[in-house]
């Protein structure tokens, strides 16, 4: 979908969080000098055409005792890597799942999913949970525990 | 500690926040508790770090612009002066270091489709390092919420 310049407005406006009052979108409004109509009526086209992918909160995985987060990746079978990939991401301790290219020699895995735990052993029995799910169309797999968190800022749109 | 209307909360609010003029007097009135004491209680979880957003989540690649997974193997004395130069363009999201040989992990998210490749090529002109690029192909359903 192409923004227009309001869009764009809207979204600098929002993209670190909605203000937490009682009428949110009406405070928005009022910075922008809009209607509150208009802001309610382009955050629900920018909704439907997928441009905001959910309006909700994040929670802090560490907050909440998961302190184990692993990028768990597989080299599956190509024929059989969306089928496979359906059933992974399906699970419920599996907050993303992705099929990406090989970089060969380097890199033979397509599938990954990032899986989330109180702890490495939980992560482990999970990861054991997913190699069932892909039987013989497995080839091989690792996971890569993140160490250091080195930046998260987002998505940062410009200006314009 | 959260207690249990913190998570009731954190369930609730995984998805499908309204747009409507008094959207926590909506959702309170679902939770079976007030608007205040909602507000309250995502002021609280904001300030100490239990909730990391609160808002719409955009899509870069619906706006015409790009996400990419890019990854460096990067000589350990190195480590800082990479991860300095890298974080240093804004179109890096997220940088984290995991224990691999690839040893950093970043997002890239850039207004443009071209706009990817032109980044990798700086930061691989600037640091002397290869980086590879795992674009989606294909992004699948998730079931996952956290189970606060």
């Amino acid at each position: 979908m192409n923004i227009d310049a309001t869009d764009r407005r809207l979204i600098t406006a929002t993209q670190a969080g909605l203000p937490l009052v009682p009428a949110p979108y009406a405070a928005i409004a009022a910075d922008l000098d809009l209607p509150e109509s208009e802001v309610m009526n382009r955050l629900k086209t920018l909704q439907e055409s997928g441009v905001i992918r959910r309006i909700a909160v994040a929670p802090n995985h560490y907050k909440l005792g998961m302190t184990a987060n692993g990028m768990s990746v597989w080299d599956v079978t190509d024929s059989a890597a969306i089928e496979l990939g359906e059933q992974v991401g399906a699970l419920d301790f599996v907050s993303h799942c992705y099929l990406r290219p090989r970089a060969l020699p380097d890199w033979p895995y397509n599938l990954f999913a990032m899986i989330h735990g109180t702890d490495r052993d939980e992560v482990a029995s999970k990861r054991t949970e997913i190699r069932a799910i892909l039987g013989d169309s497995l080839r091989a797999d690792d996971i890569l525990y993140s160490t250091k968190i080195l930046k998260k800022t987002g998505l940062r749109l410009g200006k314009g | 500690m959260i207690d249990a209307t913190d998570r009731k909360i954190l369930n609730r609010l995984q998805d499908g926040f309204p747009v409507s003029p008094r959207p926590f007097a909506a959702v309170a009135a679902e939770l079976g508790i007030t608007e205040s004491d909602l507000i309250d209680r995502l002021a609280a979880m904001k300030a100490n770090r239990t909730i990391t957003r609160f808002g719409p989540f955009y899509d870069a690649a619906a706006m015409g612009g790009a996400f990419c997974l890019c990854a460096m193997q990067v000589p350990e004395p190195d480590f800082d002066i990479v991860t300095e130069r890298v974080n240093a363009h804004p179109e890096v999201a997220h940088n984290y270091a995991r224990d691999h040989r690839l040893n950093m992990w970043f997002v890239l998210a850039t207004e443009t489709q071209s706009g990817i490749a032109d980044v990798a090529k700086r930061i691989e002109s600037e640091t002397g390092l290869p980086v590879l690029l795992f674009p989606k192909e294909h992004e699948f359903f998730i079931g996952f919420r956290v189970a606060a």
